[in-house]
């Protein structure tokens, strides 16, 4: 076995240099299987990397460490230039070097150092080539998530020509925007612009639809990952399903629905909507009358195809992918762990997903504003921004940078609904920083004579057929009491459940409260620390659906330039 | 079981039936409550300047006390469960302040005397299902509010007694009793303090407020586990009755004297003629008495 | 309705003595008023709580000393409580109280003489002995 290239970058995190170069160089030299170098300026400048490369090639190294103090930042652009000199990627890595609090001086920085790059080097001399060596570049990509990020991803990903596999955990995609009403600032009816997306991803030669479907486990590396996906078992055969409704018309269940965020019932065999694609129903064995009680089986009667298999189990399928983008999205901060606001117990307080659901035609009341507890229309309606977001103390700490949108267009389309009820919107700030926005905050306020009271709510509770309110105006410095009818949180967006265990599986980080982490905020902002695997949308962090769509095309992009290099 | 009582000076005098109905129920329910000696006034106010260090002397005595003594301690009333324990908390880790507190009282504590209210002995070690099965006069039909005031709950990471904004103890004492608990959203408000001294109209305001939404949810009698609550929501309906005249009024009566009552001891010991507004017209309209 | 802003003025003495005896940072408030709308004697107060805070950053001493607002507080913690900033908004109130109380003019705000017996008989000691904690020197 030759001799391992050790490449040592001498850069200054902060202007504190983490090693005496000269030492470190001394140091290896003593080792007989270590070829050192080091190079000024950085070898991330170009200079830098070309000397890299001659030093490469002139040794005819096979095996390479390049060091390195910012590895989630340059690290996918070392491993690429290492790849295109020809080195195994199984057999070069790019190692982190960060300052260590407990660190003295520099000599025992530098000593550290160097055991750290040692350990490193026993390592990399133990390795076997991987199998990946001469196996071809895959490129093929899969999306996981199939909201409007996913499904933009995945249109132009096919639009380009690659095979895409777009999975999602629901049974059919669209995701959070389905739920949605009609979006701001334009007030285009959701749905009108979403269908047409969801039925093109559907009918795209290039997509391929995983629903009902979460990722199992990954393994691999870019050009060739091998992702195992567990398929849910729906106890509905798909196959033999041509989608025509009848067994989601006849279950005599009326169970909770997700999807219509608690306000209107579901069924217990159900699809997301009746434009769902695919448009396939799945069975919840936990609502199920037939799962839950042995008894019931209409929908297998009524199935004029024998479509239903109550046997039905989950199956395994193993996809090899070149790329992955992971647009999982986000849930809402769930109502029922905020107190003050009674523990979600309220039933006529309720969140800015389930008023999407209220104010949607396709919703449970067709699109009328009707409160839950008796179905009277609300007059005296109160919207709360920041519920759960920007509180540091007690709940999430960031803004969640929809909502002061959202709320707003709550209010204006409850106004065109109900012309004599008056809006109220708590907020502590409003954040309109998008094409069009701050107008339509204006346009709100100034002709639909939108209240916006400065503050935050402290508490609310039930009074008899109202609920209180109890706020602040801080512009006029005063105690608020409201007797609403009607109160619409908008709560903080958290990432959906289930990332911190899919970023494990994936090896890409979050961050503390489980949004992923991008590879650098401002010029990496849909990479993560590991190649071929890319980021788009809420799962990275709170945005509007432009922002999102916008992010769903850059991780495309992405992908493209990749596949396009090999 | 024995546990170390703290009576704290109102227990003394003006609340003697929340004190002497506690101590009966305790002897009842096979428990003893041995009366800490040599105590002390605990301050009834928790110092909120960071440099009050004197005020914290009384309460780090009461606790020192107990240590000498050996035992858990406990109290009746909210206030000074909420000074003891947290000045307890804050012997415990707050190592810059503890010497100096104590240097001051000339002893050596150091924050490790278990403090427990006498609900929680109730929830913790007699058990609710005991206690219910310890009724002998059943108050089924008794409408009660708990009133939790602030006390018992505030700061709620220090004394870690109950949920901040939805609390249940108290109502699962009441059922454990027999009674009816009534859920009221100002269950967790404040009663004035010690505003009835400073304010006494301010004090009234918000003993008005609590005692309105308690009726308005179907209360028949209000129970609080505080002498001074006790004070601004009883003996404050005189002014509130001055100042609307159209206020019902309504009992308020020591959680000590329900469970007595529960418990079948004798009326005489439950002292209700110490309570301002008379619960007993009530009780023998349930046939209680 | 003027005020001046100046070095001089904000964050002034009176400030940092108020943030010295609560412990607590007045820059930390975002001025969402949470404070002022949970509180249950805020009726009773010329000056919201948030607004306490916002005139104590501002070094306008005076102004915080005439209001009534830390006299009302009755240290129920619902503010503290409920801060989303972590801050003790009870601790602030005593610390303005004891700015007046330790003063050497002995400012209290009760005085026992001027309590009526009738009254002195029927107030449990409880009510007295935290009041005049609160209320005097």
């Amino acid at each position: 076995m030759g001799r391992v290239g050790v490449v040592l970058c001498p850069c200054e995190l902060e202007g504190v240099p983490l090693f005496n170069p000269e030492v470190l160089v001394e140091g290896l030299k003593r080792r007989g299987d270590v070829l050192p170098f080091i190079h000024y300026p950085p070898v991330c400048s170009e200079l830098g990397m070309e000397a890299i490369r001659a030093f490469l090639e002139k040794s005819e190294l096979d095996r390479a460490i390049v060091t390195c103090s910012k590895p989630e930042l340059f690290g996918p652009t070392f491993k690429k230039a290492l790849r295109q000199w020809g080195l195994n990627p199984s057999l070069s890595e790019v190692l982190g070097i960060r300052p260590a609090p407990e660190r003295g001086g520099l000599q025992e920085a530098t000593g550290d150092v160097l055991i750290l790059i040692e350990r490193k080097i026993d390592e990399i001399r133990e390795r076997v080539p991987s199998k990946s060596q001469g196996v071809p570049f895959t490129k093929r990509v899969m999306v996981i998530g199939g909201g409007i990020t996913g499904i933009t991803a995945s249109i132009d990903l096919g639009n380009a020509g690659y095979e895409v596999l777009l999975v999602d955990r629901l049974p059919s995609i669209g995701g959070r925007m389905l739920q949605l009403s009609e979006t701001f600032p334009t007030l285009d009816c959701a749905q009108c612009t979403l269908t047409p997306k969801t039925v093109e991803t559907g009918q795209h030669s290039q997509i391929r639809l995983i629903t009902y479907a979460e990722i199992e486990s990954v393994s691999g590396e870019v050009g060739n990952f091998l992702v195992k996906i567990r398929r849910k078992a729906a106890y509905v055969d798909w196959a033999k399903c041509t989608g025509c409704g009848l067994c989601q018309e006849k279950c005599p269940s009326k169970v909770h629905s997700e999807f219509e965020r608690g306000i209107g019932p579901g069924k217990a065999i159900y699809t997301l909507s009746p434009q769902a694609v695919p448009n396939k129903p799945v069975i919840n064995r936990e609502l199920c009358r037939y799962f839950t009680r042995g008894k019931c089986r209409v929908c297998e009667k009524v199935c004029p195809v024998g479509a239903i298999d109550y046997e039905q189990e989950d199956t395994f399928i193993e996809e090899r992918v070149g790329a992955i983008i992971v647009a999982t999205g986000f849930d809402l901060y769930p109502k029922e762990e905020i107190g003050e606001y009674g523990y979600g117990d309220v039933p006529d307080v309720i969140d800015g997903l389930a008023f999407e659901r209220l104010l949607s035609a396709s919703g449970p009341t067709a699109g009328e504003i009707r409160r839950p507890s008796d179905g009277r229309i609300p007059k005296e309606m109160v919207f709360i921004q920041c519920v759960a977001s920007r509180d540091p103390e007690r709940y999430m700490p960031y803004c969640s940078r929809a909502c002061c949108m959202y709320t707003a267009k709550h209010a204006r389309l409850y106004k065109h609904k109900v012309h004599d009820g008056r809006a109220y919107i708590f907020y502590m700030d409003i954040r309109s920083m998008g094409k069009g926005y701050e107008e339509f905050i204006q346009q709100g306020v100034e002709e639909e004579g939108i209240l916006y009271l400065r503050g935050r709510v402290s508490r609310l509770f039930r009074d008899n057929d109202h609920v209180v309110v109890w706020g602040v105006d801080t512009l006029t410095g005063k105690k608020v009491d409201i007797a609403a009818d009607m109160v619409v949180l908008a709560t903080a967006m958290i990432p959906s459940h289930g990332i911190r265990e899919l970023a494990e599986k994936l090896h890409i980080k979050t961050d503390e409260y489980g949004f992923l982490t991008e590879a650098q905020w401002k010029l990496y902002p849909v990479e993560t620390g590991v190649e071929g695997v890319y980021l788009a949308g809420c799962a990275q962090g709170p945005k509007d659906i432009a922002d999102t769509v916008a992010q769903g095309d850059a991780a495309a992009s992405k992908v493209q330039a990749l596949f396009a290099q090999h | 079981m024995e546990y170390l009582y703290f009576p704290g000076c109102t227990l003394y005098t003006k609340a003697k039936n929340l004190d002497e109905a506690g101590r009966e129920c305790a002897k009842v329910l096979g428990f003893e409550l041995k009366e800490l000696s040599n105590w002390t006034c605990c301050g009834a106010a928790f110092p909120l300047a960071k440099d009050n260090i004197m005020a914290l002397a009384p309460p780090a005595r009461i606790l020192a006390r107990a240590k000498e003594e050996g035992g858990t301690l406990t109290t009746l009333c909210s206030v000074c469960f909420n000074v003891i324990k947290r000045t307890n908390r804050l012997i415990r880790g707050d190592e810059e302040r503890r010497e100096k507190i104590n240097t001051f009282i000339e002893m050596d504590y150091q924050g490790d005397v278990q403090v427990l209210h006498y609900l929680e002995i109730l929830k913790r070690d007699v058990g609710f299902d005991s206690l219910k099965a310890a009724v002998k006069r059943d108050l089924q039909g008794l409408k009660v509010a708990p009133f939790y005031g602030c006390m018992l709950l505030r700061p709620f990471e220090e004394m870690e007694f109950d949920d901040k904004e939805a609390p249940t103890i108290f109502e699962e004492f009441l059922e454990g009793i027999t009674c009816e608990p009534v859920d009221f959203p100002y269950k967790i408000e404040c009663c004035g303090a010690f505003q009835s001294v400073g304010a006494p109209e301010v004090a009234m305001e918000c003993a008005y407020a609590i005692l309105n939404s308690a009726l308005k949810n179907g209360a028949e009698a209000v129970t609080t586990t505080c002498p001074l609550c006790q004070f601004n929501i009883d003996s404050m309906q005189r002014e509130i009755r001055e100042r609307y005249n159209d206020f019902p009024g309504i009992p308020i009566i020591y959680f000590t004297q329900l469970l007595g009552l529960a418990l079948g001891l004798p009326i005489e010991k439950l002292d209700f003629n110490r309570n301002d507004v008379d619960p007993r017209p009530l009780m023998k309209e349930k046939g209680l008495l | 309705m003027k005020i001046e802003v100046s070095r001089r003025k904000v964050h002034n003495e009176f400030a940092q003595k108020v943030e010295e005896i609560s412990g607590q940072n007045l820059f930390a408030c975002y001025q969402c008023g949470n404070c002022t709308a949970g509180c249950p004697v805020s009726f009773a107060m010329d000056l919201g709580p948030h607004q306490v805070i916002r005139f104590c950053l501002l070094g306008l001493e005076e102004e915080v000393l005439k209001s009534n607002t830390f006299w009302m507080c009755a240290s129920c913690l619902q503010c503290t409580s409920r801060c989303p900033k972590g801050l003790d908004i009870a601790r602030i109130m005593e610390a303005i109280r004891l700015v007046i109380l330790r003063k050497k003019e002995r400012l209290d705000r009760l005085e026992v003489a001027e309590l009526s017996e009738e009254f002195l008989e029927r107030v449990p000691q409880i009510a007295l002995i935290s009041g005049f904690r609160k209320f005097s020197s």
